[in-house]
């Protein structure tokens, strides 16, 4: 996020999109519904479902699935049609902006309604809403970043933001919830094929020598390596031998599960690492136990890049580890020498080789965490970004043109489906599914379908139904839900007994990598 | 010296800003005034009148928790009036329902029959679950008063069990309302209300249903705003006394938010989580995955120790063989067919100490850099 969480109640507008706050990010939906029902913000929701925070919304703009650079760019056509932009912050902060009005120039509010199926005046009142205020918010989750154009989408929604001079400011910004406790520290710490810790590129070779120096090592790599959605079908063409997975269960989270499990199934060796024995698990070679938050001391960076501490409650079960322990362990004998006393240890090393977590440690976080860019043990944290200036400098905006989703409907497959979470479940459920009484009230998959499609499928509440797309079919029971909108269905993916993902498309955003989870066409009949 | 923003408690002078109130000021000076209804950030009901104190020239106590200070008015929160008044509100809310703590000060025969009453409400010997950790009963022995001085009332509602997480028990609700502030305007769930009227209210879902059946999410912040033993943890309740337990400060597992949470535990068990309310980001509260998601820790299906697949099925492994095999697997695999045929997924739900390390030992040791998570899935 660009801003905190505290934050998103200064704003006078916020605007929601792609995420279903009240149900995977309940604490802020929260601060949401507070700053709507004490303080008089207004909400716009872009949502094709008609989930609970749409209750709340003065704005509820239902979008046809993946067609949000469409809306965006709309919303933009009508804010510098109308002149409500902000001219200074444009000239002062930003480049790019020529090319931005040209792309723009076509997607005037009659157009996008033939894309997205949002009404004209609709768009044109939630655009005026948007950028009439002072100090408007966006958030967004994986509905936005889950298709293969989520990288466009991203990026569309930085222009929005930019072009009202929303970036930088209190109760502005453009954040991104994340969906699991720990993404945002996974990333900072170089859980990515192309940078170290503290986003230090790997291309660059005096990061590189940096790093080398540290570790003791004479050489490090120069290449970016591979990234999970291409290491799966290497390993299928059996040029990729071996993988070491920690703490994740692909098998249930990966698109097209069924294609994930022969890539699995083709490597010479696979470790897991985790606290139980996942789908994922028990396709290993070797599983490795280990402990679980409540067992061990450490960090956790949210969504605000906030930075704040794990502390161990409980002795983890039988012999499990702590992760770091065993990879040390492993490390050792394979000859390159690696123990640390305690996690505080490990990050007084993180903190001497991460820039933005050098002024990051134990006493300064016991009471309270500090948000990165941190640079000193004087500073006090980075609460908003882009301040007084972009990281880059200028802020740049990115002409970005509508492509349609990666699959369609068709006679055959006519109805698209579309993924996503629970309140009551968390992932692939290997932790909520373990808790009696999350999974009493969620207990199975289901199909969420309109009422009129319902009628038109001759399909009742609770039948047993086929789902099936072009790559998998799964079972599970109709239910039949105002949240839904005609022409999508909607499955939960937690559930590994109907795993969606055995339905859903790999395609990816050229970019990020990401998998257009949240569009795929498939067909439903009762189950025999 | 005497001043337009200005007021006197107990005969010093604190400086206010306009719209504080009484109980406000007291409490950025340490002035201690015991509250029961009063829900820090949210609209004051004045519903108990725990928090009278008087005022100069007022002709009745005011209750501090909705009254605006005025330019120089003049406090005593702690008078013969005042602690009388407040002794009464304690007396006639510990006869009002099943508060079998020590304070009910019922004589011997007494104690023994309402002591049965409540076990034949509860099917349990024990005194209310929540003794030792109740505003109330902390209330009465401050005040020294018991439950005897008016007849007791009996409860019209019977207990709700009827869902995995919350227990209501209107025997010992007294009616104070944080419940409803704290679903209402800190969580804005909008789920439950004050229902019917004068003996006959009760707090109530929409329709007067069970949680479970009404619009209620099970975050639990009604169970945290609570002040006394009616809305209790169901999997706590008479488990952890908190003098048996320890609260460990961290961080939440699930999502992204960040929750600053509390682990409660007893022999080496989580057995309650809550809220740290002193904290950013959640100020104390957390949704149902946070506050009731802990039981995964002690499954019995957790891993236990390292395992190494035979021909096709796991056995039990020691440390020592788990990691000379992948040391050496890992080494051969590298020295035939090259450092970037192996590739490392870290995780989103491990400490960023051990994603460091995770990247680390694929960068250093392996000499790869492979390594990506399933954050984006
Ligand atoms: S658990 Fe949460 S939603 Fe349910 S009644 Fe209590 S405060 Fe309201
Ligand atoms: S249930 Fe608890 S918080 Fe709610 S009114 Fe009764 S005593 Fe007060
Ligand atoms: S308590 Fe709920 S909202 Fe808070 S971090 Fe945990 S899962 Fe997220
Ligand atoms: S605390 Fe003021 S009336 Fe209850």
């Amino acid at each position: 996020m660009t801003n905190t969480i505290a934050d998103i109640e200064e704003a006078d507008v916020i605007l929601i999109t792609g995420s279903n706050t009240t149900e995977n990010h309940p604490v802020i939906s929260s601060g949401v519904k507070r700053a709507v029902t004490q303080k008089g913000t207004q909400l716009i929701v872009v949502d094709p479902r008609r989930i609970r925070i749409t209750r709340y919304a003065d704005k509820w703009l239902r979008q046809n699935l993946g067609t949000d650079v469409a809306w965006i760019n709309g919303l933009m056509h009508v804010i510098i049609k109308e002149g409500l932009h902000d001219k200074q912050f444009i000239e002062e902060r930003t480049e790019g902006y020529d090319e931005l009005e040209k792309m723009v120039d076509k997607f005037t509010p009659d157009f996008v309604e033939q894309i997205t199926g949002i009404p004209a005046q609709e768009l044109i009142d939630a655009a005026r809403l948007y950028a009439g205020a002072e100090r408007g918010c966006i958030l967004y989750c994986m509905g936005i970043t889950q298709h293969t154009t989520g990288t466009d989408n991203v990026k569309s929604l930085a222009n929005l933001a930019m072009l009202c001079g929303n970036m930088g400011i209190a109760g502005g910004g453009v954040n991104p919830l994340r969906g699991q406790n720990n993404v945002q520290g996974a990333c900072d710490m170089g859980g990515l094929p192309d940078v170290y810790s503290g986003y230090q590129k790997i291309i660059d070779e005096a990061a590189r020598h940096r790093m080398a120096e540290a570790w003791g090592v004479e050489t490090l790599p120069d290449q970016p390596g591979m990234k999970v959605t291409h290491m799966m079908p290497a390993a299928h063409d059996g040029t990729f031998k071996a993988l070491y997975i920690i703490g994740e269960n692909p098998l249930v989270s990966d698109p097209d599960v069924n294609h994930a499990e022969k890539c699995l199934d083709n490597l010479e060796f696979m470790v897991v690492q985790d606290i139980f024995l996942t789908e994922t698990a028990q396709r290993a070679d070797v599983v490795l136990p280990s402990a679980c938050y409540a067992e061990k001391d450490g960090t956790f960076t949210n969504s605000e890049r906030r930075v704040q501490r794990v502390r161990k409650a409980v002795e983890p079960p039988g012999e499990a580890w702590d992760d770091w322990k065993i990879l040390c362990e492993i490390a050792t004998r394979m000859g390159y020498a690696m123990a640390y006393d305690s996690s505080q240890q490990i990050m007084e090393e993180i903190s001497k080789v991460t820039p933005s977590y050098a002024g990051i440690n134990y006493e300064r976080i016991a009471h309270e965490g500090l948000h990165w860019p941190c640079p000193t043990t004087e500073h006090p944290g980075t609460p908003i970004l882009h301040g007084a200036q972009f990281t880059r400098g200028k802020g740049l905006f990115h002409a970005i043109d509508f492509i349609e989703p990666a699959e369609k409907t068709d006679a055959e497959y006519p109805l698209y489906l579309t993924t996503g979470r629970l309140l009551y479940q968390y992932h692939t459920g290997t932790m909520s599914m373990r808790t009696g009484g999350l999974n009493q009230i969620a207990p199975e998959a289901f199909v969420e379908i309109s009422a009129p499609d319902a009628r038109k499928f001759e399909l009742e509440e609770g039948t047993l139904v086929n789902i099936a797309s072009r790559r998998g079919t799964i079972q599970a029971r109709i239910k039949i839900s105002r949240k839904a909108v005609d022409g999508t269905v909607f499955i939960p993916f937690h559930f590994a007994s109907a795993a969606a993902n055995r339905l859903t498309n790999a395609a990816l955003d050229p970019i990020s990598g990401i998998p257009e989870y949240k569009v795929c066409a498939v067909k439903v009949s009762k189950a025999a | 010296m005497p001043s337009e923003n200005s007021v006197l408690i107990n005969g010093n002078r604190f400086s206010y800003k306009p719209g504080d109130t009484i109980l406000e000021v007291a409490h950025r000076n340490s002035i201690d005034i015991p509250t029961l209804c009063y829900l820090k950030g949210t609209s004051p009901t004045g519903a108990c009148r725990m928090c009278v104190v008087e005022v100069k020239g007022a002709r009745s106590l005011v209750a501090s928790c909705s009254a605006p200070v005025a330019p120089n008015m003049v406090v005593q929160t702690e008078t013969p009036q005042v602690i009388e008044a407040r002794r009464m509100v304690l007396q006639l809310l510990l006869s009002s329902g099943n508060h079998n703590c020590a304070v009910s000060g019922s004589t011997a025969n007494n104690w023994t029959e309402f002591q049965l009453s409540v076990i034949k409400a509860e099917e349990n010997t024990e005194l209310c679950p929540v003794w030792g950790d109740c505003r109330l009963q902390d209330l009465a022995f401050r005040y020294q008063v018991t439950g005897e001085r008016f007849e007791p009332t009996e409860t019209a509602y019977e207990m709700e069990t009827a869902n995995p997480f919350i227990l209501r028990d209107f025997s010992r609700c007294i009616q104070c309302g944080r419940c409803v502030q704290a679903c209402n305007e800190v969580q804005v769930n909008q789920a439950i209300h004050f229902g019917y009227r004068g003996a006959a209210t009760k707090i109530i879902a929409a329709g007067d249903r069970p949680y479970i059946n009404s619009d209620c999410v099970f975050c639990g912040e009604c169970v945290q705003a609570c002040p006394v033993g009616a809305l209790v943890e169901k999997d706590a309740r008479y488990e952890a006394r908190p003098w048996e337990t320890q609260k460990v400060r961290t961080t939440c597992t699930y999502c992204g938010v960040g929750c600053q949470i509390y682990l409660h535990v007893k022999n080496n068990r989580v057995v309650k989580a809550s809220g740290a309310e002193e904290a950013a980001p959640n100020f104390g509260s957390l949704c149902v995955k946070g506050r009731f998601g802990f039981d995964f820790i002690d499954s019995p299906d957790r891993l236990k120790t390292p395992l190494i697949k035979d021909n096709g099925t796991f056995r039990e492994a020691s440390w020592d063989e788990a990691l000379d095999l992948v040391a050496r697997k890992l080494g051969e695999i590298k020295a035939e067919h090259g450092a970037d045929t192996i590739g490392f997924l870290t995780s989103a739900r491990i400490s960023n100490e051990e994603n460091y390390i995770a990247q680390k030992f694929a960068r250093a040791v392996v000499q790869t850099n492979n390594v990506d998570h399933c954050a984006r899935l």
